[in-house]
């Protein structure tokens, strides 16, 4: 069946699955459902510590078998250790068949190409995998098919109970004998928990792994002992240099600032940038130069933000501490200065739930003005694919991408036209993964394309001077330099989905299959 | 033939190793009025023959959408400019550049080849011109024989890496080192009616100390600057670009010249100021900059 | 042209080629390895069978290893190669047969 964003999802993969193809952003708008919620085993009694020898305990203690669900986060980023600790243990049990249902999984996780490939794991489910995983889900090697959630649309997997997590492990930088969990004060901080909650809210069994012990209460708790079956101390859940790197120094290539300079340009025309404006934005050296040059104007027009979100850098934490913005809501933290800026009491936790989940009662996403994000391709429908690279191998992670681009009023995506002899902007996106409609605006280092359907956004920049094109003629100067770039060969067979982020089908992704030229 | 495009806006004129694919695909995104693709100093000596071929296909099927192309050869005394200006001006570059320069004879010497070049390849017959870089005391000496050594010539360039290690001296930041050499550069070219580039600024982390260098430049009077990086762009068009003032009084003075004229007045006032003649260049050139720098939205 | 001993011109650089040629078996015989196979594998063949035939070789191993350069770039790598494994050059003939 052809869905909304004009994809083929094949009927087999519809009754497999049990899903809808994606119907438009709003299909659900107004959807009334009940929550599914965790068993519990209730602690009455004073022994005072849940505190278990190791991992292997723990396991046994949560009753692991064959065919479970477990939960993780990826707050640790490259240098998380949790997963591979767990699931090396669990290996060596010789326990099979388990679904990973991780907020994403990376480089650090290439170990559990090993678990793929003897059975082990079986299914995944996250938000995108890069490195080897991808590799090997792309070459069909899980048996089941991986499922890619956005970050909003994890939450609400979770919270409608079309997951449940059995066993969720918890990587927590300080955690105390009770189980009050919170990202920093250890050796391993990440600042914030962000996309656990909903895992420690709703699996049944909540696990906290810690290097770092401290005593009782560990307080203000970001996940609260009230839901933690079992603490683990180990040696060093992660790799702090990998955790939260030191600031990333503004970049001096001049392409980028070019590009960063446009979104400037283009934000501070738009009539959303007015005092008490909100902003998010990425951690790409583009994005991070356009943050630094829209502080600069916001200062001289005396221009305040009211709050701005998201996986957070230095430059959005430097807004703080010099007064131009209200509050940061934090769902993750990209540096040290954001780690460090946690503490700050006008820096919000908040769940990813809060975040992006679009079954509940309404998330941050839904207040933002503007997103800036960047993306592997745009297609002339303004779909963006951000998870399969351009030699059709899984290499990226949806993240909050979807649900910040349905929720912003004005979602600027920034990409280099040419990435190599690859073009951002073409035809057909190889997989869609966020669809057109949530899109308003492209960046290139070649122009900028207004999407047709904000005619109030073309309108307002009628007399500002910056290089618009159309989508089409973005295309046609990639297609005109580089060629035009024959379709990427894929086997027919499904290897995974790209979900939406209210749980239709937006995409498959297919096995990858050998090149082979043309009349050979 | 007199070459229409001699005359045209150079600023900026950027360098590029024209053995690198990834610097010379694209570099006019970065709006520069000039590339300079290298063949000398930036090609290790066991890489300029690969560099031909990078830097021939280059030319033919790159567009570099209204940029000039400008080759830097190798100096005449290495084995390797013949090859260079046949591979060039078979490629369609606009200009070559010559290092070194000391004497019209060498300006002579590449003339001579790039017309049997032209004839060779079906180049229209003087299409390529020719610039010059001035590198050594004695260059400096006969700047003004070499800006009159030939019709292609459009300009001279100092090179201050050489040019200061010749004085025995070297790059010091502060521009004292090259008083000398700029003063007699930029004479020479104006009494010759040739244009003249400064020498580029390597300190990338020092944008402060290159805006400077840029202004004193542009005081001085010269028509752009060699630059090594898309960076150094926006300062030097920034500081060429004449101001909105500027600009109001050069329209007002170029359309009461020609107003004037044909009532047969030489000497009236714009804004107070006594204008004749004489003013009528120089306010033509204000709006032609800026034109070229997209400011200027008069129908001049 | 004729192939007289092993050569190779181009980097591993982003946006370059490496071309390596040695002499052949009576045929041309490529092997190519890149990024954006799936996009300009054809695409890249092609160049290199038109740049072989303009310069008169058919007889040469060539394999390129490719960082997703443009064409003006395989070409240039290729016939690089080909002129040093020649020994040729001066007096090119730049785009002439």
């Amino acid at each position: 069946m052809i869905n909304a964003v004009g994809r083929e999802i094949p009927e087999e993969i519809l009754k497999q699955t049990g899903k809808e193809p994606f119907k438009g952003n709003h299909y659900f708008d107004g959807y009334e459902y009940k929550k599914d919620g965790p068993s519990t085993r209730c602690v009455i009694n004073s022994q005072g510590s849940k505190l278990v020898e190791n991992i292997h305990e723990v396991l046994v203690k949560c009753g692991i078998q064959d065919g479970m669900t477990l939960g993780f986060h990826h707050h640790f980023r490259d240098g998380d250790y949790v997963v591979n600790m767990v699931m090396e243990e669990i290996h060596n049990m010789g326990i099979k068949d388990l679904t990973i249902c991780a907020s994403s999984l990376g480089k650090a996780h290439d170990k559990l190409v090993e678990y793929i490939e003897d059975g082990t794991i079986t299914n995944i489910q996250s938000s995108g995998v890069r490195g080897k995983i991808g590799r090997a889900i792309s070459e069909g090697k899980l048996r089941g098919l991986a499922v890619m959630r956005s970050h909003g649309g994890r939450v609400r997997a979770i919270e409608t109970g079309e997951v449940r997590i059995d066993i969720a492990f918890i990587g927590s930088p300080t955690c105390d004998d009770y189980g009050n969990c919170r990202g920093i004060g250890g050796k391993s901080d990440c600042g914030v928990l962000s996309y656990s909650m909903v895992d420690a809210d709703y699996a049944d069994k909540v696990v906290a792994v810690t290097d770092c012990l401290v005593p009782f209460p560990n307080f203000p708790a970001h996940i609260s002992m009230t839901k933690v079956d079992y603490v683990v101390v180990v040696d060093q859940i992660g790799n702090p240099d990998k955790i939260a790197t030191g600031a990333a120094k503004p970049t001096t290539d001049m392409r980028k600032l070019m590009m960063a300079d446009y979104c400037t340009q283009f934000v501070v025309n738009t009539p959303y940038f007015k005092d008490g404006f909100s902003y998010q934005t990425g951690v790409g050296g583009a994005s991070i130069a356009s943050t630094i040059s829209l502080a600069k104007i916001m200062k001289e027009r005396n221009i305040r933000m009211k709050f701005g979100v998201g996986g957070l850098t230095k430059p959005m934490c430097d807004l703080l501490e010099n007064g131009q913005v209200d509050a940061l809501l934090d769902t993750q933290d990209f540096d040290l200065n954001a780690v460090e800026s946690v503490i700050n009491p006008k820096h919000f936790r908040i769940s990813a739930g809060e975040y992006a989940d679009p079954f509940n009662k309404g998330a941050v996403v839904n207040k933002l003005d503007f997103v800036i994000l960047a993306a592997l391709e745009v297609d002339v429908n303004f779909n963006c694919n951000v998870v399969v690279g351009s030699d059709g191998i899984i290499t990226g992670a949806q993240g909050g991408h979807p649900d910040t681009a349905a929720g912003a009023k004005c979602t600027i995506v920034i990409a280099p036209l040419l990435q190599g002899r690859i073009p951002a902007i073409c035809t057909d996106v190889t997989t869609v993964t966020t669809p057109g409609e949530s899109i308003d605006v492209v960046i290139t280092d070649y122009g900028i394309a207004i999407n047709p359907r904000r005619q109030d956004l073309i309108d307002s920049m009628k007399n500002v001077d910056l290089p618009f094109k159309t989508i089409e003629e973005l295309r046609d100067i990639a297609y005109s330099i580089v060629g035009e770039p024959e379709r990427v060969q894929f086997d027919d067979k499904v290897v995974g989905i790209i979900e939406s982020r209210d749980g239709t089908i937006m995409d498959v992704v297919r096995k990858i299959k050998n090149f082979e030229f043309s009349g050979e | 033939m007199i070459n229409l495009v001699k005359k045209r806006l150079r600023r900026t004129m950027m360098f590029l190793n024209a053995q690198k694919p990834g610097l010379i695909k694209d570099p006019y995104i970065y709006k520069p009025d000039s590339i300079i693709l290298d063949l000398e100093d930036a090609v290790a000596e066991n890489q300029k023959d690969a560099a031909r071929f990078s830097l021939y296909h280059a030319l033919k099927e790159i567009d570099y959408r209204g940029c000039e192309r400008v080759v830097r050869i190798n100096g005449l005394d290495t084995p390797y400019w013949l090859e260079d200006i046949r591979c060039a001006v078979a490629g369609g570059c606009d200009s070559i550049r010559i290092p070194k320069t000391e004497c019209p004879k060498e300006i002579h010497r590449v003339e001579e080849e790039i017309i049997k070049a032209e004839k060779d390849f079906g180049i229209p017959e003087g299409r390529t011109l020719i610039m010059a870089a001035i590198e050594s005391a004695r260059g400096v000496m006969k700047a003004l024989d070499i800006c009159e050594a030939s019709d292609r010539l459009f300009g001279i360039a100092l090179s201050g890496g050489d040019y200061t290690k010749d004085l025995q001296t070297h790059i010091t930041g502060t521009g004292i080192e090259l008083m000398g050499a700029r003063q007699n550069l930029i004479i020479a070219a104006r009494a010759a009616k040739v244009q003249c580039f400064d020498t580029v600024y390597t300190n990338l982390d020092d944008m402060e100390g290159f805006r400077k260098d840029v202004e004193n430049i542009h005081l001085m009077g010269f028509d752009g600057k060699s630059i090594v990086n898309p960076r150094q762009i926006p300062v030097v068009h920034d500081i060429f670009t004449p101001s909105g003032k500027d600009i109001i009084f050069a329209e007002k003075v170029v359309k009461e010249i020609e107003e004037k004229k044909k009532l047969g007045i030489g000497v009236f006032t714009v804004d107070g100021k006594m204008i004749d003649i004489a003013f009528y260049d120089g306010a033509r050139r204000t709006i032609e900059l800026a034109k070229a720098s997209g400011v200027y939205k008069g129908d001049l | 042209m004729e192939i007289e001993r092993p050569a190779m011109a181009g980097t591993l650089e982003s946006s370059d080629c490496q071309v390596t040629v040695e002499p052949g078996d009576g045929r041309i015989d490529l092997t190519l390895e890149s990024a954006v196979i799936n996009q300009f594998g054809n695409q890249i063949r092609k160049v290199v069978f038109e740049t072989l035939n303009q310069l008169g070789v058919d007889n040469i191993k060539i394999s390129i290893v490719d960082k997703g350069a443009l064409d003006c770039t395989i070409k240039a790598r290729v016939e690089g190669a080909v002129s040093r494994s020649a020994d040729h050059f001066v007096n090119t003939l730049w785009g002439g047969v």
